[in-house]
Formats: C-alpha cells, structure tokens, sequence
C-alpha cells in the first residue's frame, strides 16, 4: 500500500494528448478511406507516425524515469495492476470472437439446416462445420488443416514461452547473458510465426480459395487468426523493445516492470494461440 | 479541525496549478481532470437533451411536423449515445476522479499520465461520433444498438460510428484501471476496504465491468465493420452467420453497461442520505455484498432484452428467471436506504432532495423492470413506450439526478463557496415535477402499444404525447437553472463561504469533508492518520 510521500507523481505530459490526435488522425483517415475518399490513405500514414512518435517519446520518457529510481514499489504495484487489467480486457476482446466461433459451429449453422428453416429455405443445406452457409458465399474453398504450418506455429510459439522464461530467470539471477540471449531467442520466435503465418495467409489466398470472405468458416477463422498475428506482431515488438533496453543495461532483479509487463503478455498471446489451435484447426 | 489541511499545506511540494490554457491539456491533477470530465459531461447532457427536445417536439402532435423520418431516427440514436457515452458516464468518472483520492486519502489517481489520456481520447471519440450529423447518409439511425443489417445501410457515418466507439472503449477502459489501481493500491494505511465509501466500493465494481464489457462492444462494432467493407458473413445467414448473434453480443456488453451507468448512482445516493439523515448508513456491508452480486448478475441476464426474437424456451425461462432475481439485491439496496431516513434527524437540502426522489423514482423504475422480465408479458411490452418509460425512469431522475445530487453534495467543497439553495431547492421541484410529467404517461403510451422510434403515431396517442413533450421541455429548461447555480457558486460572488466541514457533522462521514474548502489543489501528501467511520 501506498505511503505517498515516495509515490511519483508526473505533474504534467504532453504524450498523452499526442497519442490521441495520432489515433484520432488514424481513425479518421481509416474512415475515409473505407468510404473511397482518396485522402484517406495520407491521414493514416499521419496518424500512424504521430502515434509511433508517442509511443517511442512516452516509453523513453518511462524507462528514464524508472532508470533514475523516480519509481517506488508502490507505482510499480500500480504499473502491474494495470497490465494485468489490460491483460483482462483482452481477454474479452477475443472472448468475443471465440463466442461467435462457438455459436455459429454449435447453434446459428445447425439451426439454418433444421427442420424449421432449413427445409423451407434452404433444403439442400447441411450443417457440417467448415461452412461457407447455405449462399455458399465466396465460393469453394479447402479449410486449413491443423498439422502443417499450425503446428510448427505451435511448437513455435511454446518454446518462445519458454525461452522468455528463462531470460527472466536470467535477470533474476543478475545473469545479463542469459537475459538477452533469452530474449533474442524470444524475439526470433515470435517474428518466425509471423513469418509463417503470413505464408499460410498467402497459402489460403492464392491455393485453397480461403479468404475472409469465404463464409462464417473463412470470417471466423481470419478474425481470431488475425487479431492474434497482430498481437504476435506487438508483442514481439514490445519485447524488441525490452531488449534492446537490456542491452543498455537497464533492469535490476528488483525493478523490471517493462520486462515483467512484456512477458505477461506474451504468454498471454501464447495461451489464444493454443486456444486456436484447439478450436480453429483441431477441432 | 483543519489540522490535516494546514499539515497538507506544509508537506506538499508547493506546486500549485499552471496558469493559461495549456494547463487544462496537459494536467495529470485529478482534481483538474475531474472538472474537465464533468464540464464535458454538462455540455454533453445539455447536447443529448437538445436532441431529446427535437424529438418530443416531433412528437408533440401525430402527423409530421419539423423533421424528416431518416433525421428523427439519427435523433433517437444519437440522443442515446450522447447521453450514454457522453454525458452519464463521463460524469460519474469526474466525480470518481474528484472525489475517489480524496476519499481514500492518496495523494492523486495511480496513473496520472493515462488519466489525461482517457480524457481527451473521449473528447476524440465523441468528436468523431458527432461529425457523423454533417455526413452524407446523415448520422447512425439503426438505434444505439447497431443492429445489423439495418446498421449496415447507414451512410458515410458506419466506419465514423464504429471508430467512435473504438476510442470511447480505449477511454473507459483506460478510466476503468486507473481507477481499481488507485482503489486498491492508494488507500492511506487505516483506509481497509470494508471501511471505504461506498461510492469508492460502487466505483471499484463499475471499473471491472467496464474492462469486462468495453472489449466485448469493441469487438461487436468489429465485426460490423468487417461485414459492410472486408466480405466476411458473421451477421450474415447465407454465409452462414447470424443477425441475431450481434444482439447476444451486443447485450451481453449493454446490460453490464446500463449498471455501469446505476452502480456510481447507488454510490452516491449512499453517500449524501446517511449525511443528512445524521445517521451512519444502515447495513454497509450488505451495500457492498449487494452491488457484487447485481454485477454478478449483469453478466447472465443480457437476453431478456431479446426476448421477441427467437429463442429456445430454455433460453427465455433462464433469462426471466435470473433477471427476476436482480430485484433481491436491488431490494435490499432500497430498504438500506430507507432505514438509512428512519427516524434520522433528516433535513431537506437539495443533494437530500434529489436523492430522497432518486430513492422513490428509481424503485418505480425497478418494478416496472420486474414488470419486463416475465417473458410472457414482454411479448407485449417489448418495443413500446413502456420500456422507454422503464429505462427512462432508472435513468433520468436516477443517474442524473444524483449526478445533480452529486454536484451540489461537493461543489462547496471543491469551490469554498455555498451554492445558492433557494435557486437549487427552485431547479429541484421543477426536475421532480416535470420528469413526471415527462415519462409518466409513456408507460400509458407503451401499453396501449406505441412503438418506440417512430416519428409519427396513430391520433389515439396524441393526448398523452403532448402531455409527455410538455413535461420534456419544462425539464430540459429547468436544467439551465442548475448551470447558473454551478457558474454562480464557481464565480462566487455573493456566495456565502463554504466551511470546511461544509454540512453539519460531514467530517464524521468521509475524509473529503477533513480537508479545508476550497481544497488545496494537492490534498494527502501524506495519508491521514485518522478514519471517520460514521457511513458505516
């Protein structure tokens, strides 16, 4: 608990209102864009670096703060509240696409076929999971199966896990060594899924007939895979970030937040991974 | 009794605040990021309810009169989520940003840098969701729900609207950590949390649903998103999809969310009655169990707002029956409150009024929900008048009258000056009066089967519609009373002087009233070492 004389309180920051005019700036440009105005493109490349200026000027900002001892315990217990209700409202954000999977395979695709609407709609319609629907919209495709890329993507991901586990061990021990090899190892993992995942995009584009448009199997499938490569994506930056920063010699086993904060979350990418794996190609 | 003020003024770092308009873009003070929400949440109420008057002046007659219908329904959708998103919420983040440290004795919110951030990520995010007026196609008109497919004809103003509520999401949740990290990390020492005001306890459970429930809208609008530019099929039955999985997704955040909106509510109103019924709060832990488990139950009972739509009988017995049982906690809220008043030593200033008819008002609000949640007699209410009287009821002289209470309750705290009562005590009775005048007869219009969201209605309704349009006019016009109360009581000139303890004995009931009036603007540098434990 607090004992507020020693909590750091900034008295003011410009990153913030920064940070808001970039994503603003982004959302707007997005928008315009998907209405075909032509300036769309231009205000999201704006927004974009206006906001990778932030994140790059809040963070430094952050990690001096933190190198000079200005962070208590106490902000530190703040800090990793933070990340952990984070962590928790992502959670829901994929639970959403993980309820919609559930629902369509298990209830909305079943009730199409049955003997209520199926039979006066669509007669010819079965409920058999992967499905593009009884339009069979976005034409003949080839669901992708779990044992090829998926899986080296599996195997990939879980030794990353590991990997980021024992440069923590490594930081504990004052083991600097062990701490960047752990993270290069981690780092390289995770790039090398995303690697792969965007080979088995391409794959699914170009030889198999999946496309975000082939039904509720193909939009199940490259929303959860996609918002998960995107958090790989960030993630693996995030800890891009941590390494370099133990390059420089940052961290002490006692005031690690940045690090500690990463690893959370990278295991916590790790977990939808295996939860895809399960229910996307397994199952 | 200042002696905790005069320690607070030798301690802190002796830096006041900034001068000049930059001060208010930059500020990581939560006392000034306080003010700012609630200014916003002002105008922002003032904005929803100019739109709230367009429609009741649409209404006012059958035929049609001023708008146009495409315009009328944009009305209805935007009313909503100004209100919702802009005024209601961003109020009871003001008053949690004022008055949470303050109440647990820490010296500022615990991430004062991401405070600032979700202030003005929700100025963005409202910003975007009003440029969809000026756009061609008009602003969102499918309801505040974006049901799909309907939602998925709206013009230029689809991607607008959803990137809007991508920022408002960014920003509550945001908000929503900040403020369970300062809850459970800031507290002074002695502050445990069976001891905290139930406005922090209310706030602490709010914070949680809003994490648990703004991704789930997020990822909803998403896929709305995705369905009208990228091809995919999830609300989509040929490919397979389902329109009314958006509903299920949808309600399973817009039901947490509308206690989102009634637990600060509860907070509050438990925080001004014990003050002026001089008595300590009847049953506070049993508040505390209470408002868990009506979050609890948020989270199963979302479908009952689906109930018309198609459901296994299973589905519809469960939602009716979990629904039902809301009222026992609920209840037990109500009975608190009025045991609270029993044989208290009560007096009738305007914070006491306003939640004294936010007690009786919100418990009519209540029945008619119980009402609602017999599946078998929603088949009847469903879309009509009724349940825009019902939600109407649990939120105007519910949310926004405590929200009212609430500023008055503190705005001498926070000025040093004492409001005008006469003029308060004024805006009161015509806000009670006229709020009834306004919904009342829509539980009428409801059950002689008005549907919601038209602009023009058959000529049996047209006595009741008047009556309803006159009573909106003489609420929204009464409300200008309480801005010059606020700008008068801020200005303060010829304002009485507040004292520190502000209302009689208040010092006894929670740690704000220790401090001196106006409070510094850094107050607990240091933690308090003492606790009143009088709202207990």
């Amino acid at each position: 608990m607090s004992t507020n004389n020693d909590y750091y309180i900034p008295h003011q920051a410009t990153w913030p209102v920064v940070g808001v005019v970039g994503l603003v700036t982004l959302f707007a440009g997005f928008a315009n864009y998907l209405n075909g105005s032509s300036i769309g493109i231009g205000f999201m490349i704006v927004g974009l670096l206006i906001f990778i200026v932030m994140l790059a000027g809040w963070f430094t900002l952050q990690a001096n703060e933190s190198e000079t001892g200005m962070y208590s315990k106490s902000v530190g217990i703040s800090y990793r509240m933070g990340m952990m209700w984070f962590i928790f409202s992502e959670i829901m954000f994929f639970a959403v696409f993980f309820g919609t999977l559930w629902y369509t395979r298990n209830l909305s695709v079943p009730w199409l076929a049955d003997e209520v609407t199926g039979t006066t709609l669509w007669p010819s319609f079965e409920a058999v999971w992967p499905t593009n629907g009884p339009g069979e919209v976005g034409g003949e495709f080839e669901p992708m199966g779990a044992f090829g890329l998926p899986f080296i993507n599996t195997l990939l991901l879980l030794s990353s896990g590991v990997t980021c586990t024992w440069a923590h061990h490594g930081l504990l021990a004052k083991k600097r060594d062990q701490l960047i090899k752990g993270l290069i190892a981690t780092v390289s993992l995770g790039f090398l899924f995303v690697i792969l995942q965007a080979i088995e995009y391409h794959e699914a584009y170009t030889e198999m007939g999946l496309t975000l448009g082939s039904g509720i199997y193909g939009s199940t499938f490259f929303m959860l895979t996609g918002f998960h490569g995107l958090h790989v994506c960030i993630g693996a930056i995030i800890l891009t970030v941590v390494l370099f920063r133990s390059w420089k010699g940052h961290f002490t086993p006692e005031n690690h937040f940045a690090f500690e904060g990463a690893a959370w979350y990278w295991h916590f990418v790790d977990v939808v991974w295996l939860g895809l794996f399960v229910f996307v190609y397994l199952i | 009794m200042s002696a905790v003020a005069v320690e607070n003024e030798h301690t802190h770092d002796a830096h006041g605040a900034e001068k000049g308009f930059l001060r208010w873009i930059v500020t990581t003070n939560h006392k000034d990021i306080g003010t700012m929400y609630l200014v916003f949440a002002l105008i922002m109420f003032f904005v929803g309810g100019t739109m709230a008057l367009i429609i009741r002046a649409e209404l006012f007659e059958p035929g049609m009169q001023f708008v146009d219908p495409q315009f009328f329904n944009s009305m209805t959708t935007m009313h909503a989520l100004v209100m919702v998103f802009g005024a209601v919420m961003p109020g009871f983040v003001g008053f949690a940003n004022w008055m949470i440290p303050m109440m647990i004795g820490a010296p500022d919110m615990a991430l004062p840098r991401m405070n600032n951030m979700s202030f003005w990520m929700l100025v963005a995010g409202m910003l975007l969701m009003a440029s969809t007026l000026f756009m061609e196609g008009g602003a969102p008109a499918a309801g505040w729900t974006f049901y799909p497919p309907l939602v998925l004809q709206t013009g230029n103003a689809l991607p607008f609207a959803v990137f809007a509520v991508h920022l408002l999401g960014i920003s509550s949740i945001m908000g929503a950590i900040n403020i369970i990290a300062t809850i459970l990390n800031m507290r002074a020492p002695k502050m445990t949390m069976m001891k905290m005001p139930l406005f922090v306890w209310t706030w602490l459970i709010t914070g949680f649903l809003l994490i648990a429930i703004m991704p789930v809208f997020a990822g909803a609008v998403t896929m709305l998103l995705t369905d009208r530019f990228f091809d995919t099929s999830f609300f989509d039955a040929a490919g397979g999809g389902d329109p009314v999985l958006y509903q299920h997704i949808f309600w399973f955040f817009g039901h947490p969310e509308v206690y989102v909106m009634i637990l600060p509510t509860f907070g509050i109103a438990s925080t001004i009655i014990p003050v002026f019924a001089r008595k300590p709060l009847f049953g506070y832990s049993s508040m505390v169990y209470a408002t868990i488990a009506i979050a609890f139950l948020s989270f199963i009972v979302w479908a009952h707002h689906m109930f018309t739509v198609g459901m296994p009988i299973a589905g519809e017995l469960f939602f009716m029956y979990t629904t039902m049982l809301i009222a026992i906690p609920t209840g037990v809220k109500v009975f608190n409150w009025t045991a609270t008043m029993w044989k208290g030593s009560m007096t009738f200033e305007t914070p006491m009024l306003f939640s004294i008819a936010f007690v009786v008002l919100f418990t009519m609000g209540g029945f008619t929900g119980v009402m609602m949640s017999l599946a078998p007699l929603d088949f009847q209410y469903h879309d009509t008048y009724f349940i825009v009287a019902h939600f109407h009821y649990t939120l105007v002289p519910a949310s926004v009258f405590i929200l009212m209470a609430g500023g008055y309750f503190w705005l001498p705290k926070w000025t040093g000056n004492m409001y005008d009562e006469k003029l308060a005590t004024l805006h009161f009775w015509l806000s009670a009066i006229s709020v009834n005048i306004l919904f009342f007869p829509q539980h009428f219009l409801g059950l002689a089967g008005m549907p919601r969201r038209i602009p023009d209605y058959a000529v049996q309704f047209a006595d009741w519609n008047m009556v309803s349009s006159i009573g909106a006019f003489i609420f929204g016009f009464s409300q200008l009373i309480f801005v010059y109360v606020v700008i008068k009581t801020i200005r303060g000139k010829n304002c009485e002087k507040a004292t520190d303890e502000v209302w009689e004995d208040a010092h006894k009931h929670g740690l704000e009233w220790t401090l001196s009036s106006p409070v510094p603007y850094h107050t607990f540098a240091t933690p308090p070492e003492k606790i009143p434990t009088e709202h207990l």
